[in-house]
């Protein structure tokens, strides 16, 4: 909200340092974005008279005007058209700096020397207009100062940014209010007109409310002897500083009314009201206003919002002809036109949320919704219309506002009433503040206190916020504090007996990045939301999440993979020549509750009175090996040394069932623990038609894909067993076995058999794999180091025998047989 | 008739289709392809010899041979298809691998200097020192119901604050329902309600997290970005408390020069609520671009727990009270290491990955 100075000072005396104000404006919450200096730049400016004006040989757009500007004739080259010999008009000397900072020079055009500039209302930034020169009025004298001549004061326009909990301060009568209880000075009230002339309003309009739920005061002032024209100079620019057109008096006063007192309202040209009638009603199916913008729309339809029934409030007349959307914006039927003489002004109070709601549906923001979704003191009516009065009959005296205005009622808002102690005021800031200061500052903002014991809190009507029990003594807690200001509130750290600390999933996590990070992994983010593209590379037919209003397409689906972020993350540094590395993600990838293995509930919809279906969240740790040279098999070992160092080192890596899309189909492995049998994540390569697509050249890339959940749950389970076996002194015999395995079984299997062969097996390590001619297609061998050792004693060539026994006698289990030697 | 063109047209169809089915190899598709669709195939020949026929008999004719075509472009397509599969097949079968008899020693792997995350470090640091602070870490998802991510904090449906966050909504359910979380707040609710259910308050937590706005990426914004969220219910809290424990985590992440200021702010799940600012990191407190010569530079948003939401999870305002803040951890992360774009952070290039150990 744009805030002028010399506007905010009617109501209150501000202190006469700048940086002061903003500072405490700051502190009470609201807060000073910008500081617009207007007004200056025009000191050098001076009022001239023109004395000639002069075509410039082959020139059509320009001429040579000679003007007096007290000090004898001045040649100026100007484009504008709009005046004649006789005029008075700004004139910007050569060295003259105009607001926006631009500089007037001697300029030759067309071979005529230009010693200033004449300007335009823009030029100067006083007025939007740049249609011509701005005229001075003809009593001006040359040479004098156009600052003097307009009465020009340099101004400061401060931009402020209101909260949304203060309905009250969208007007600079609720800023006034703020720095007048915070420096404990007056509040002077704007002055306003009292109805007079003859008749009673009753006897000409009429107004009723049918929706009093949604209309909780309906106002109808009627205004005679209008004359339609433009707002005396002061008030419009008042207008322009606020960031407002000016459009006409009736209008100008309209919006002077709502700036200032936070009330907007609405004039109607009463001959066009049907009946001089309005009644405000719910809008029927069926029903479309054109509103002033243009628009066409259709009413009472239900819009997106969550649980919005379509509910729109209009206002009509007596023949039930609607002339507007309640609160937010008119139609063109009863517009003020140049021609109008009486006016019915509207000023109401509408429920907030109607009017939020239908804003939102219509996408439809304007000044006035703007207020009324947030709360107007349903006291302010009559008085607004009462300023509108006063401020109207600067342009046009004589205005006559017809006796007893009309003021039906629907259901308002309660005042809300607060029972506060001294108790709940130190129990909310941690300090105790006195009792007078306290009543002080609540007075400020129209409170209403009264002290029984404690104190009994009557919140103001414009304060809708404030709520009622415990809430509203919250609010009015928040109220103390923000104007005895938050800066003075002692401070005072904390402490509780329970420790600090993360969870299991936490810790591990760490963990895992730390290695990640120690096996020269780069740490990427990967965008969420992905394209269909993205989504199909690895998840071809599973149901999308879909982002109901994505910025773009590309960024439209909840990604199930992270796999198509990490190979792009590659291809684009690849372009660079950097993609040689081990990139990881540690992230979330999205399940739709349709084909998720457990659907997450959870309260929703308005009230969360219903149930909705969340996607599942799945974290996963993945990485995608890049390096020169990676590939499966650095897959295996890499996801191997990452899961043993998180304690899980009893693993199943296994190459059987088939590859998910956009994985190698004949390298890829899941990996399962082998105590749980929970599948870890899975290993392999990305598919070689993929590779082709991201990689400059031909190479393999290995991923690891690990679901963090799971190695949670099974580093959790493993964890219960904390016991270490203390290594015996007993020297160990050592043995190493090839042995002929079937393909389908698996390495880590066929260790698992041989470690629990005989109870003299200490540890069972594959160190070599052979296929080749010697074997069958069906088959390799397989060789293990295996370490044989007793807790009793040192073992014997029998002990050592017998194990061997033992050892062949399991791999002959599973179908293996020892390789022959020869 | 033995001079009418097409007379053998079948039998040349026939003998093209068996010449396709007999291709084995997709080298020798491409090398026949000329003489069985080109321009030197018996089709084209027949196609040129149709000039001598009358023009209804041309068109009659015409519509023949092109039939003929079609099924012959038709076989080669599905031929191409068949080879190209087992060219992939026989591709794959020589690549095969059994990933479970990959012998861990057998297999080099280079050594390489890791980098973590920029948002992963910084967020590391920001819990230790809450943690140090007797704050637990909690995690909380990235998806929520619009009950918990907006209604249980205190923003019904159609409240103008829910137009304080760009809000992306997920196709699912009810329109509006399902959203991507805003900020790390509904996890507050999670953790009271369990806190209830459990019976295990006083609650003092730390949640950091992915959220998401819908604000087109710029240079201190992007679409998804994470934040870390504080939560206190206990007996006694009050808002000195809240400024202390703001203050406290200043001096330590930032330093002991670094001073924090609270002034009022809006929120609808805290009241009062106030934003906070510290001194300007880069100026220190001189005043300079970055925070507009006022030596102060907003982080975050914070205020005691309101009522609303307390009463929303089940707890007694009565006997508890509480605090609440929140604030962006890539946002520390850009002023401590003077990022002047954000979008840097997810361009992923490795010269900025590796700067960060
Ligand atoms: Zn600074």
């Amino acid at each position: 909200m744009r805030v002028p100075l010399s506007w905010l000072s009617e109501f209150v005396d501000l202190p006469d340092s700048l940086d002061e104000l903003i500072a405490v404006m700051d502190d009470l919450g609201l807060v000073v974005e910008g500081v617009e200096r207007v007004g200056e730049g025009l000191e050098s400016v001076v009022v001239a008279r023109v004395e000639e004006i002069h075509v410039i040989e082959g020139a059509d757009r320009i001429r040579r005007v000679v003007v007096e500007a007290g000090a004898g004739p001045v040649e100026i080259v100007c484009g504008a058209t709009n005046f004649s010999v006789g005029d008075f008009v700004p004139l910007a000397p050569v060295g003259a700096v105009l607001p926006g900072g631009f500089e007037i020079a001697r300029r030759t055009m067309r071979g005529v020397v230009s010693n200033g500039m004449l300007c335009s209302g823009r030029e100067l930034g006083l007025s939007e207009d740049h249609g011509g020169l701005l005229l001075l009025d003809p009593s001006s004298t040359p040479g004098e100062l156009l600052t003097s001549s307009l009465a020009l004061a340099p101004d400061v326009v401060l931009d402020i940014s209101i909260e949304g909990n203060r309905p009250d301060a969208w007007s600079l009568l609720g800023v006034a209010r703020d720095l007048a209880a915070r420096f404990a000075r007056s509040l002077r009230m704007p002055a306003v007109a009292t109805p007079q002339g003859e008749g009673e309003t009753r006897q000409s309009a009429q107004v009723s409310i049918e929706a009093p739920d949604l209309c909780g005061r309906f106002t109808l002032s009627l205004i005679r002897g209008v004359r339609v024209g433009p707002s005396p100079e002061h008030l419009a620019r008042r207008l322009t500083l606020a960031g407002m057109r000016p459009i006409s008096n009736v209008v100008d006063a309209s919006n002077l009314v709502m700036l200032e007192l936070g009330q907007p309202t609405h004039a109607y040209d009463a001959d066009r009201v049907g009946a001089r009638t309005l009644r405000a009603r719910v809008a029927r199916p069926g029903e479309v206003l054109t509103t002033l913008d243009g628009v066409s729309r259709a009413l009472a339809q239900p819009g997106r919002g969550l649980g919005d029934s379509g509910e729109d409030l209009v206002i009509v007349d007596g023949d039930d002809v609607i002339h507007g959307l309640a609160g937010i914006m008119g139609g063109a039927l009863g517009e003020i036109r140049d021609s109008t003489t009486e006016i019915l002004l509207e000023a109401a109070f509408f429920d907030p949320m109607t009017i939020a709601r239908a804003s939102k549906r219509h996408g439809l923001r304007s000044e006035a919704s703007h207020r009324f979704e947030r709360g107007v003191d349903p006291e302010l009516a009559l008085f607004a219309a009462a300023r509108f009065v006063q401020l109207l009959e600067e342009s046009v005296p004589g205005l006559e506002w017809v006796p007893g205005p009309l003021d039906v009622l629907g259901e308002l808002p309660e005042r809300s009433r607060v029972s506060l102690s001294d108790h709940d005021i130190e129990r909310a800031l941690g300090v105790s503040l006195e009792r007078a200061t306290v009543v002080r500052l609540l007075e400020g903002l129209n409170f209403t206190v009264r002290e029984e014991g404690g104190l009994d809190v009557i919140a103001p009507s414009a304060r809708l916020d404030v709520r009622v029990g415990s809430a509203g003594r919250a609010d009015v807690i928040e109220e103390i504090e923000r104007l005895y200001s938050s800066t003075r509130m002692p401070r005072r750290t904390p402490s509780w007996p329970q420790p600090g600390g993360w969870t299991v999933a936490q810790t591990l996590r760490r963990r895992a990045r730390e290695v990640f990070c120690a096996l020269g992994g780069h740490e990427v983010w990967t965008p969420t939301m992905v394209s269909e593209t993205h989504a199909a590379l690895t998840h071809p037919t599973s149901p999308r999440i879909r982002v109901a209003n994505p910025l773009a397409v590309e960024e439209s689906i909840l990604r199930p993979s992270m796999i198509p972020g990490l190979l792009q993350v590659f291809a684009r540094n690849a372009e660079r020549g950097l993609g040689d590395e081990l990139f990881g993600e540690f992230g979330v990838v999205f399940t739709h509750p349709e084909e998720a293995e457990k659907t997450r509930r959870a309260r929703g919809g308005a009230g969360g009175t219903i149930e909705v279906e969340l996607p599942e969240e799945t974290e996963r740790f993945t990485l995608l090996l890049a390096r020169p040279g990676d590939d499966a098999r650095r897959a295996v070992v890499t996801a191997r040394t990452l899961l043993a160092r998180l304690g899980l080192d009893d693993l199943d890596v296994e190459s059987i069932g088939e590859a998910p899309s956009g994985w190698h189909p004949s390298r890829y492995a899941r990996v399962l623990d082998t105590r749980s049998g929970v599948e870890l994540g899975r290993v392999g390569e990305v598919d070689p038609e993929l590779v082709r697509g991201a990689s400059p050249d031909s190479r393999r890339l290995g991923l690891v894909d690990l679901d963090v959940a799971r190695i949670v749950e099974a580093a959790r389970i493993r964890e219960r067993d904390s016991r270490v076996r203390v290594p015996n002194r007993f020297p160990a015999a050592l043995m190493d076995l090839a042995l002929v395995t079937p393909n389908e079984v698996g390495a880590d299997q066929l260790r698992r058999v041989l470690l629990r062969a005989s109870s003299l097996v200490e540890s069972v390590t594959l160190f070599d794999v052979y296929r080749g001619d010697s074997l069958a297609e069906t088959e390799r061998s397989l060789a293990y180091a295996i370490r044989l050792t007793s807790t009793e004693r040192t073992l014997s060539d029998a002990d050592v025998a017998d194990a061997r026994r033992a050892l062949l006698e399991a791999a002959a289990s599973l179908g293996a047989t020892l390789r022959s030697t020869s | 008739m033995s001079d009418e063109p097409l007379a053998h047209l079948d039998t040349h169809v026939e003998e093209l289709l068996a010449a396709v089915e007999a291709l084995n190899s997709l080298e020798e598709l491409i090398a026949s392809e000329p003489s069985l669709v080109g321009k030197r195939s018996v089709l084209s020949s027949l196609q040129k010899s149709l000039g001598s026929l009358s023009p209804e008999e041309r068109r009659d004719a015409g519509a023949r041979l092109q039939e003929a075509r079609r099924r012959v472009d038709e076989a080669l397509r599905v031929r191409r298809v068949a080879l190209e599969q087992a060219a992939r097949d026989a591709e794959l079968a020589a690549d095969y691998l059994d990933l479970g008899d990959v012998v861990a020693g057998g297999v080099e792997v280079p050594l390489g200097v890791g980098h973590p995350g920029i948002v992963a470090l910084t967020q590391y640091a920001l819990e230790e020192v809450f943690v140090g602070m007797g704050f637990r870490v909690e995690d909380g998802p990235e998806v929520e119901s619009d009950w918990y991510n907006f209604e249980a904090l205190n923003i019904p449906p159609a409240h103008p604050a829910r137009g304080m966050w760009d809000t992306f909504y997920l196709e699912l359910g009810e329109p509006e329902s399902v959203v991507l979380r805003t900020h790390t707040s509904p996890t507050q609710i999670h953790l009271m309600e369990r806190a209830v259910a459990e019976n295990s308050l006083p609650l003092h937590a730390v949640m950091p997290g992915r959220c998401y706005r819908r604000d087109t990426p710029d240079a201190r914004h992007l679409a998804s970005f994470h934040q870390i969220e504080g939560i206190v219910v206990d007996r006694g809290i009050t808002f000195a408390d809240l400024a202390g424990t703001i203050d406290t985590f200043t001096r330590a992440y930032f330093g002991p020069d670094i001073d924090s200021r609270l002034r009022p702010g809006y929120f609808p799940f805290t009241e009062p609520s106030a934003e906070f600012e510290i001194t300007c990191t880069l100026c220190r407190g001189e005043g300079c671009r970055t925070c507009s010569q006022t030596g102060w530079i907003e982080l975050g948003g914070c205020g005691m727990i309101d009522p609303a939401v307390f009463d929303a999870v089940g707890i007694d305002a009565g006997e508890w009270s509480g605090f609440a803040f929140g604030f962006g951890i890539d946002r520390c992360a850009q002023m401590r290491h003077e990022i002047a774009d954000m979008r840097a952070l997810i361009e992923n290039d490795v010269r900025f990955l590796r700067q960060f150990s």
